[in-house]
């Protein structure tokens, strides 16, 4: 159906791999659905359970992590879905509006080693409050 | 074009006529950026946690300020916003609701719901605070 022309912008190797100018096809996006899904059922558990832990102290906080695995596989799974569609999203963010190539890059890598690096210390800490150290 | 190419560019922002549904689309960007620094304050409370009591007491103490609970009105609200558009735009990935009546009554459905949840969240954490 494609042919190649001077209005179509494809070489015929970019129409044979079909992965469109971004380069990556449908990956970024089945990615951020994929979160999203998730997030829908996490997002609404997090509030319940962040509403139930208002102004808890330590002892509290620390003994329903200790004594509920599944909060804690939850918190973990909310943690470590949310800081991928976070990345995920600031990606696009950064690539609508930053348009110099090197401040683009820079920034994406910014945002995607702290995104990383805020979910492993989340991931680490609830980790550490599970396991009762 | 000035793009040099034959790719069309598109038109400036200030051609377009303002529409609701235009302003709940970079309201979800912006309610993204937000909850994104919100995580900072998510990341300080679980690490507090896992450090100790005194931090965990400084955490709790920073959330309960005014300024603490102002940040957290702000990012309740952003999450139930970013969450119900979230499935709206779910629901035009299934391909429903895609034509602008629906576009319209989705971008009412969203923002009602937002401050509605928004605000049973906080009626319900400040009884059982």
């Amino acid at each position: 159906m494609t042919t190649h022309s001077a209005k179509n912008l494809r070489s015929p190797l970019s129409e044979a791999r079909g992965l469109g100018s971004s380069k990556y096809g449908t990956e970024h996006w089945w990615h951020q659905r994929l979160t999203a899904i998730a997030l829908v059922p996490l997002t609404i558990w997090f509030v319940i359970a962040v509403i139930s832990h208002l102004g808890a102290d330590h002892a509290q906080f620390t003994a329903w992590l200790k004594g509920s695995p599944l909060s804690a596989i939850l918190l973990i799974l909310t943690a470590g879905v949310t800081f991928h569609h976070a990345q995920g999203g600031m990606q696009v963010v950064i690539e609508d509006y930053v348009h110099v190539e090197w401040q683009k890059l820079a920034g994406i890598i910014a945002v995607k080693f702290l995104c990383y690096a805020l979910a492993a210390a989340c991931i680490f800490a609830v980790l550490k409050i599970s396991f009762g150290a | 074009m000035a793009n040099g190419s034959s790719r069309p560019l598109s038109p400036h922002l200030q051609v377009y006529r303002f529409q609701w549904t235009m302003a709940l689309s970079i309201t979800h960007r912006i309610t993204g950026v937000g909850l994104v620094l919100g995580t900072l304050l998510l990341t300080w409370w679980l690490v507090a946690a896992a450090a100790g009591p005194e931090a965990f007491a400084k955490a709790q103490k920073f959330i309960g300020s005014g300024m603490g609970l102002l940040l957290l009105f702000g990012w309740t609200w952003a999450l139930f916003y970013h969450l119900g558009n979230g499935i709206r735009h779910l629901v035009w990935d299934a391909g429903y609701a895609l034509d602008l009546k629906n576009a319209e009554l989705g971008a009412y459905i969203v923002a009602g719901a937002s401050l509605g949840l928004t605000i049973l969240a906080w009626i319900v954490g400040l009884a059982v605070w």
